[in-house]
């Protein structure tokens, strides 16, 4: 075979590579969830508060990992359920921010977490009435919390009653039972800032942190705060 | 040939039958029925383990099936080595029957095949490790991907740490096997003058279970990943999802896979030495595999052990790691790190040995202290059993020991610094002749030695609080294992692959490969003593605003030193398929035994059993007596005791 | 060419270019060499890592001088010297000896100098386990005292302020004992004091580097990783995680500050009334904590019990009572 043939081969042969790398890239290094990024910048005029509405739910009931725990952001557009833990929110500006929590309680693994912090007046709202702290241990117990530790913001999310009949699988409806916890707080400057979840809410996991507390998408994201 | 019973009656059969383990062609067993025998214990132990545990609670709760997981990987491991024949002989002897003689084959298609002759098995590991490096090259290039920006984040953050411990313990394996693999199978008996390994069949056994162990690693990312990096931390390993199986399991069977390469390499070097290769006539390549195999025997069963205990706690639900039910956070740190420093120095001792081969050859000159090089490779071995805790300076164990182990950390370049008075020695008043395998050893030591320096900085405990766990450890290990081993491996490449394959590597191309690779390790991985120092941790996804600047200098510059790599490829392809040049017997001069026999090696590498007659660094000198009488007149018997057609 | 004349050119190179690089580098790199001098700790580490840079400045140049000469004058294209057979090139006496003592001699001495600052410096900063064993003054009265709730700290008072860092997955907390054990995420210190951390998990590795104050203590849980340092410039500093913890290891940082004392004062009080409500529900200050494994009810071992954050003495095995 002529150099040129062998060189052809090698080529075809290289391309072949390449394209099984970019699949398996595609297939394994991206994450398995619909990710992207849900966009909050352009849903009110300038200046004016930001309306974000998200829910926890205790098992997603869809996706790789249906039995997993999840929150579900509102897509502010079309107002479906959508399962993105990345928001675009404008940089300083006032965040309205409502948290429905389907999803039973239990003990903090650290107390300190039960403290409301970094919202307007360190409060925040249990359906409608003002709360600065929540024992853990005592009534239904913490379900979630929703923490950006770079901007020191942590509100507590009450339990719902494990007695009570939860919501089986995501989206839930405001039939089932659950506690509506609202507060509002105030975006810094532009940059990319995580948020978790505080709660040991990955079942079946050590120290309930792997799994769901794990995996973006699930219990933690980003806040991509934009000028 | 043994009698045996027909299987199935009333078959017609005139001809005397073949057993199956003595077919030849595609009927035989080769890498298809191993790829076969795999999938098949594969689903049967992922069906086992839902058969079992699938109903426990914290299983149903996570939906992740780690025993399922383990189960499947442990039986797909087995059914590979059934597949691939590597089992016929084990249990023929635990049947009692007389087991037979593998088949060898002597075309292309051996190299997909058990085989047992130790220069199929170099050539066979050459593309084993490639492919390796290749893996953790690409993952490296995602890494620095994502590093390009502070704040925009080309993966989700699980997802990176993923690809760090993935890239980490693929190259850890790969740089485990990456010497002794292919160059100290395919040249040790070469060098000391013997027709086969001690043990060809576990020869080929290590070989076959690190390809397995590859794919186990890497069916980790399948499996989610797993975010501990190489080092797998526990109890953060313990509560990690089924990838982390992978991790463990892979460990165990690279381990194997290990323990059982440098046994035999060992026990080779001492037991099959030719007549005449006393202890001062070995070559000094042979001294640092042989340092090696001693450390990959002694060292590995601890890893072996931890990874058991770690596969354990995630499934059987032990609790050797985890405080809260009386294990300890800290045994697999000491356990890890106890096989781990050992295994840092597997990284460096066959490098050292490569460019002792290769200086003498391109100077022009004997090697310099020969004896002092072959005790300071003992000397490192030894006391690299005794530093493991300085990876654990500042994690509040044994606190009071910390002196201690920073006098044996420093006290290890020493021993590391005769490896510099040996080149330098070989140098001095010496005739270079630059070509490829003489840059790379050249560039050994340059990199080496600032890998070496941070070292120091590292073992000091003061020091070591600002240093621990940044990027300034990370670029210091990357000096030594890529500056250092790699760098000795590609030399090592260019020099010996003209006796192994019969072709010349392309100079020119290798040239615009050795500039390339040098210029962008280095300025990959200096900016990072910076980054490091300037307070960058290891495994972040993000950083200091501030170190953009670095950082992005670091990730171009690392995409360009992935690009030689491919540079490197193409001249490997151009060299050995597309344009082909035919290699004389000894196109660089060399006195070593292994360049005295032809081109290709002939199937017991020499006519004879050499005898030896001195050492092979007699450069230079005019009345140098012949390395060894290779005989070349009288031939061997076809059969004698030394035959080494595979017969353990 | 003799052989002397060689390494005579050699020599008078590298004494050369080792002085003047060792000179430029003590003054004006040495100086911002990190972390800085913002605790006492940190401007030691700073010293001892001078003092190597100085020693391992010449090391290089000398290796660099060697293999530099020996491309430009030994290449056998430029027709160099005859290449030397036979014995003399194969062993040098003196050289080998040399070379080993020198490199004896200077591994030696270095590992003594690190020992004597690392001993000096009360640990340099690092985590010294459960039981220090180089303890500044005042260090175990103040932390007996925190553990059995009697501590107290005031300006101007020259004790050693106690202060417990709480690492868990993905965020460090902070416990002041000498205050009412209240918890808190944002880390204040007081300058000119001695500040004894105690660091614990409450789940997997992590490490509390607090980068500038020259401080890096392992977190592991159930361990109380002590750690000193003593401020002496008011400022930030960061804190970062140095050990891989999981997803969000990469976030695990903040950012701290040391303040005056009467500031701090402040601080602490004001901190101490507006958390007084959660640290009632807090456990008792103690130096490690025990939530359930298991987190959440369903967790991975099946003991079932969800028992929140109890307490576990394990300081103090050898201290002494006062």
């Amino acid at each position: 075979m002529s150099i040129r043939g062998r060189l052809a081969i090698v080529v075809v042969l290289f391309l072949v590579a390449v394209g099984l790398i970019v699949w398996s890239v595609a297939s394994f290094l991206t994450p398995g969830t619909p990710g992207g990024v849900m966009n909050f910048t352009n849903t009110q005029a300038a200046g004016q508060p930001v309306d974000l509405t998200v829910q926890s739910v205790g098992a997603i009931g869809f996706g790789p990992h249906p039995t997993w725990v999840s929150y579900l952001v509102k897509d502010p557009h079309t107002h479906q359920w959508v399962q993105d833990t990345t928001w675009k929110l404008p940089a300083h500006s006032v965040v309205h921010m409502t948290v429905l929590q389907y999803d039973s309680g239990s003990p903090l693994r650290n107390q300190e977490w039960g403290q409301v912090q970094g919202t307007f007046g360190g409060t925040a709202n249990l359906n409608g009435q003002p709360y600065s702290v929540y024992d853990s241990n005592t009534g239904n117990g913490v379900g979630h919390t929703f923490t950006v530790p770079a901007l020191g913001l942590s509100v507590p999310m009450v339990g719902v009653s494990g007695t009570a009949q939860l919501c089986g699988s995501g989206p839930c409806q405001t039939s089932s039972p659950h506690n509506t916890i609202t507060f509002s707080f105030k975006t810094p400057g532009p940059g990319s800032y995580s948020w978790q979840c505080f709660v040991p809410c990955g079942l079946g996991y050590l120290y309930g942190n792997g799994g769901p507390m794990s995996t973006q998408n699930y219990m933690g994201g980003f806040l991509e705060v934009v000028r | 040939m043994t009698e045996r019973p027909l299987a199935t009656a009333g078959e017609a059969s005139t001809a005397p039958r073949v057993p199956w383990t003595q077919r030849q062609g595609w009927l035989s067993q080769h890498l298809g029925t191993a790829i076969i025998g795999g999938i098949l214990g594969y689903t049967f132990g992922h069906w086992l383990g839902n058969a079992i545990s699938s109903n426990y609670q914290y299983i149903v709760n996570s939906g992740q099936n780690a025993i399922a997981d383990a189960l499947a990987l442990i039986f797909g491991v087995v059914g590979w080595l059934l597949g691939i024949g590597a089992l016929n002989y084990p249990l023929a002897k635990l049947a009692g029957r007389q087991p037979e003689k593998e088949v060898e084959v002597n075309d292309w298609s051996k190299y997909f095949r058990y085989s047992t002759n130790h220069k199929t098995v170099g050539l066979q590991y050459v593309v084993g490790v490639l492919l390796f490096m290749f893996t953790g090259g690409l993952l490296a290039m995602a890494i620095r991907t994502e590093l390009l920006n502070p704040t925009t984040h080309y993966f989700s953050a699980d997802t990176y740490i993923k690809i760090v411990s993935e890239h980490g313990t693929i190259m850890m394996m790969m740089a485990t096997s990456i010497v002794v693999g292919p160059l100290g199978n395919y040249l040790v008996p070469l060098m000391i003058g013997s027709r086969r390994m001690a043990f060809p069949r576990i020869e080929a056994f290590s070989f076959w279970i690190f390809v397995a162990g590859y794919m186990v690693i890497f069916s980790a990312l399948p499996y989610g990943g797993f975010p501990t990096g190489w080092t797998g931390y526990a109890p953060l390993q313990t509560q990690a999802g089924p990838g982390m199986v992978s991790y463990l399991f892979g460990f165990a069977v690279i381990g194997m896979g290990m323990m059982a390469a440098g046994f035999n390499i060992a026990v080779t070097i001492i037991n099959y030495r030719a007549p005449g290769m006393t202890w001062s006539r070995v070559p000094i390549f042979v001294w640092s595999i042989l340092a090696t195999a001693a450390l990959l025997t002694l060292a590995t069963p601890t890893l072996f052990a931890a990874g058991l205990f770690g596969l354990l706690d995630k499934t059987a639900q032990t609790a050797f790691y985890v405080t809260e039910h009386g294990g300890s956070s800290y045994l697999w740190e000491n356990l890890f790190w106890f096989f781990g420093h050992p295994e840092v120095y597997i990284m460096a001792l066959p490098g050292f040995g490569i460019v002792g081969e290769i200086l003498p050859v391109f100077t022009r000159k004997p090697l310099f202290a020969y004896k002092v090089g072959a005790a300071g490779m003992i000397g490192v071995s030894l006391l690299s059993f005794f530093v493991w805790q300085h990876h654990l300076f500042q994690s509040g164990i044994n606190p009071d020991m910390r002196p201690l182990f920073m006098l044996t950390t420093e006290l290890i370049s020493i021993p590391t610094g005769f490896i510099y008075l040996v080149g330098m020695g070989t140098l001095y008043k010496s005739k270079i002749r630059f070509e490829i395998p003489m840059l790379f050893a050249m560039a050994l030591y340059f990199n080496f030695l600032i890998g070496g320096v941070t070292g120091v900085f590292l073992s000091d405990v003061p020091v070591n609080v600002t240093v621990h766990g940044g990027f300034f450890v990370l670029s210091h290990f990357h000096y030594t294992i890529m500056g250092g081993l790699l760098f000795a491996f590609m030399g090592g490449l260019y020099y010996w692959l003209p006796k192994m394959t019969g072709r010349m590597m392309n100079k020119k191309i290798g040239l615009l490969h050795f500039w390339t690779m040098f210029i962008f390790f280095n300025l990959t991985f200096f900016p990072m003593f910076i980054i490091g120092l300037l307070g960058q941790p290891r495994r972040v996804f993000t950083y200091a605003k501030n170190l953009q600047g670095l950082n992005d200098f670091s990730s171009i510059s690392a995409f360009l030193l992935g690009f030689s790599f491919l540079i490197f490829f193409f001249n490997l392809v151009w060299s050995l398929y597309i344009s082909p040049q035919k290699a004389p017997a000894n196109p660089w001069d060399s006195l070593g035994l292994e360049w005295q026999t032809a081109t290709p090696v002939p199937p017991h590498n020499f006519e004879r059993i050499p005898v030896i007659l001195t050492d092979p660094y007699h450069y230079s000198e005019a009345s140098a007596p012949a390395v060894a009488d290779l005989g070349g007149d009288e031939r061997v018997p076809a059969v004698s005791s030394h035959d080494g057609s595979g017969v353990a | 060419m003799n052989e002397t004349h060689h390494l005579r050119r050699m020599t008078t190179i590298w004494i050369v270019l080792s002085i003047a690089a060792d000179l430029l580098f003590w003054f004006l790199v040495g100086p911002h060499i990190p972390p800085g001098r913002m605790t006492d700790m940190a401007s030691s580490n700073q010293f001892d890592f001078n003092i190597l840079f100085v020693i391992a400045i010449p090391v290089l140049i000398g290796v660099w001088i060697y293999l530099a000469y020996a491309i430009a004058v030994w290449s056998a294209k430029r027709g160099g010297p005859e290449p030397v057979g036979g014995e003399a090139a194969r062993n040098n006496r003196t050289a080998q000896v040399a070379w080993i003592t020198i490199t004896s001699v200077v591994v030696i001495f270095l590992a003594g100098f690190g020992t004597v600052e690392l001993v000096v410096n009360h640990g340099s900063g690092g985590g010294e386990g459960p039981n220090p064993v180089w303890s500044p003054a005042g260090a175990i009265k103040a932390e007996t005292a925190a553990l059995a709730g009697t501590g107290t700290w005031s300006p101007n008072s020259n004790q050693v302020l106690p202060v417990q860092v709480i690492a868990q997955q993905w965020k460090f907390t902070y416990r002041y004992p000498t205050f009412g054990g209240f918890e808190t995420p944002q880390l204040i210190l007081p300058v000119n004091t001695t500040i004894a951390f105690n660091v614990t998990s409450l789940d997997v590795i992590h490490s509390f580097w607090a980068y500038q104050l020259s401080v890096k203590a392992d977190a592991n849980p159930q361990v109380n990783d002590v750690a000193y340092t003593t401020t002496n410039q008011t400022g930030p500093f960061t804190v970062r995680c140095s050990e891989l913890c999981g997803i969000w290891h990469g976030s695990m940082y903040n950012y701290g500050r040391v303040v005056s004392q009467q500031k701090f004062m402040q601080w602490a009080q004001a901190t101490e009334a507006a958390n007084a409500a959660n640290t009632k529900d807090l456990p008792p200050f103690a130096w490690t904590y025990v939530p359930d494994a298991n987190g959440a009810a369903g967790g991975y071992y099946p003991d079932g019990t969800v028992t929140p954050y109890s307490t576990v003495e394990t300081y103090g095995a050898k201290q002494p009572a006062s």
